[in-house]
């Protein structure tokens, strides 16, 4: 293939790998944001997603089973987050060390509690619809300018979904933090805790709905991914240190910043992987954060600490 | 009226305040006054839920408020004005009003603050970050107003504004006064103090010292100075 439709294809699958990114790094940057909480449990809360949609198209088949689990896992991966939010966190005090051990005890439980019950076994999970579809390509020949299709040029219509559906609820993600009481709440509680309690937010239900909130958008992103990648239950250290990258370069706690990384680094992994080497790709992501935190430890995007 | 009684907190297991007693009367602005870490914001923040009391309780009219969660303590009327404003850094103005209508007020009582606060009015999208230092304070103190309070709390309201700014927040909080709203002002500097209060308290390394007219307290400057060491 030449060079041309060859990015084009590495384009796209870098934008798949960027619409799953945006979804789970908004997660951890929600908790981060207005919680001060660091969840090395993410990727678990990721993890879970996608073996909870493998149980739900196994008891539901066909699409219809696909469409419950879209709305089942990330509802019950946000209940569990919920529930370790009250019953773990708020006993801390939400202690920003402290959180950081208790949620990696979180990651080993959840972890093996997989493995115990669902297995070691990657299992697939199928799209609710599929179909290859080939790209066009513009080339200038001796009749001037042609469409053409190169051989291997092409995509799946599930990938175009992941793509859509992620940019649609990243978009919802946003009303609702702009437009809605409760967003407006969980901003508030982000820009200063105790005075939201002066003005009588209750806090602590604020944080664990948006711990909820930010399990179930990983667990999300691998309902939408699972069909690509299959459920396994280690799956979640990479979506947990992509989220790491995307929301330092980002700025911590900052939305924009988390999409606008997560955007930048899907890309570049996508075209580095298919041109080089998928271990180049996260080398130089790795690399990009050590320089982020050392010419601008705040991130591209969020504030300086006062 | 907001009735404080035998109030004692701190921070861990250091004891600020030791058993702290004070009455605001409807239509009074009492003022709390002493030196530096003899207790006033800690009063405050304890009065508020903020911290939570060691001993001794609060009262506003009939309600127990110390009992409370400290997120329940606002909608029974108490407006708290921080020290240093602690706007919500990133929300606009008028978000910023809208934490505080949650807690208490309406539509109509948005209306009723804005009027009172004619540059905010024009300043509704603004970020609070944005504003200059007399508008962030004005902004804080229509917050506190936004829950239609029975008391408000007001720590340091005047400090570091132009006369004009002094002026006009002076007369919003007169104005509640004379509405039937309880104040406690805690100031630093008697010069602000003389002329708003109706009486003067003076805290002493977390021991109420005296309190005293505000009469009393013009015919007798030297007193004060023995509290503020200046």
């Amino acid at each position: 293939m030449e060079f041309g439709p060859h990015l084009m294809l590495a384009t796209l699958e870098g934008a798949v790998t960027a619409a799953v990114l945006a979804l789970t790094a908004a997660g951890l940057s929600l908790v981060f944001g207005v919680m001060r909480v660091v969840n090395i449990a993410h990727g678990e809360f990721f993890m879970l997603g996608a073996v909870l949609a493998w149980g739900v198209t196994q008891a539901v088949a066909g699409p219809w089973g696909y469409a419950l689990a879209l709305l089942v896992a990330p509802l019950l991966a946000g209940a569990l987050a919920v529930a370790a939010d009250v019953t773990i966190l708020k006993r801390l005090s939400y202690d920003p060390e402290r959180t950081i051990v208790a949620t990696i005890g979180l990651l080993y439980i959840l972890q093996q509690l997989t493995l115990m019950t669902y297995g070691p076994e990657a299992r697939p999970v199928v799209a609710p619809f599929d179909a290859r579809i080939a790209l066009p390509w513009v080339e200038h020949g001796a009749e001037g300018w042609r469409l053409t299709w190169p051989w291997g040029l092409g995509t799946t219509v599930w990938k175009l979904t992941v793509i859509g559906a992620a940019v649609a609820v990243l978009a919802a993600l946003w009303l609702f933090m702009a437009r809605t009481r409760a967003g407006l709440v969980m901003r508030a509680t982000q820009a200063d805790r105790e005075m939201a309690t002066a003005f009588g937010v209750p806090v602590e239900r604020v944080y664990a709905l948006t711990f909820g909130l930010g399990a179930a958008l990983a667990a999300l992103a691998a309902v939408l991914i699972v069909p690509i990648q299959q459920a396994h239950y280690l799956m979640g250290a990479d979506p947990l240190l992509l989220s790491f990258i995307v929301v330092i370069i980002g700025g911590l706690g900052s939305l924009p910043g988390t999409l606008v990384a997560a955007v930048l680094i899907g890309l570049s992994d996508g075209i580095i992987s298919v041109f080089f080497s998928p271990t180049l790709a996260k080398i130089l992501a790795t690399l990009l954060v050590a320089l982020v935190l050392v010419f601008r430890p705040q991130g591209l995007f969020g504030k300086r600490a006062a | 009226m907001l009735r404080i009684e035998g109030l004692r907190a701190g921070y861990g297991a250091a004891e600020v305040l030791h058993g702290v007693s004070l009455t605001v009367a409807p239509g009074e602005i009492l003022c709390l006054m002493g030196r530096n870490g003899a207790g006033k914001t800690t009063l405050l923040r304890a009065v508020m839920g903020l911290l939570r009391p060691m001993g001794g309780a609060v009262w506003l009219g009939e309600m127990r408020l110390d009992a409370r969660p400290a997120h329940r303590v606002a909608g029974q009327g108490l407006g708290y004005v921080p020290q240093g404003r602690r706007l919500f850094a990133g929300l606009s103005v008028a978000e910023n009003l809208q934490i505080g209508l949650m807690a208490g007020g309406g539509k109509a009582r948005r209306d009723e603050v804005l009027d009172l606060f004619p540059r905010l009015r024009d300043r509704l999208g603004q970020r609070a970050e944005t504003l200059s230092g007399g508008e962030q304070q004005m902004l804080a103190l229509a917050r506190a107003l936004c829950l239609g309070p029975g008391a408000l709390l007001l720590d340091e309201p005047t400090e570091g504004l132009q006369p004009s700014m002094i002026t006009a927040i002076r007369q919003v909080v007169a104005d509640q006064r004379a509405r039937g709203v309880a104040v406690l002002l805690v100031e630093q500097r008697i010069d602000a103090v003389l002329p708003v209060a109706d009486r003067v308290a003076f805290l002493e390394n977390g021991h109420l010292a005296e309190v005293m007219s505000a009469g009393a307290l013009r015919a007798d400057r030297g007193r004060a100075n023995r509290y503020l060491g200046v």
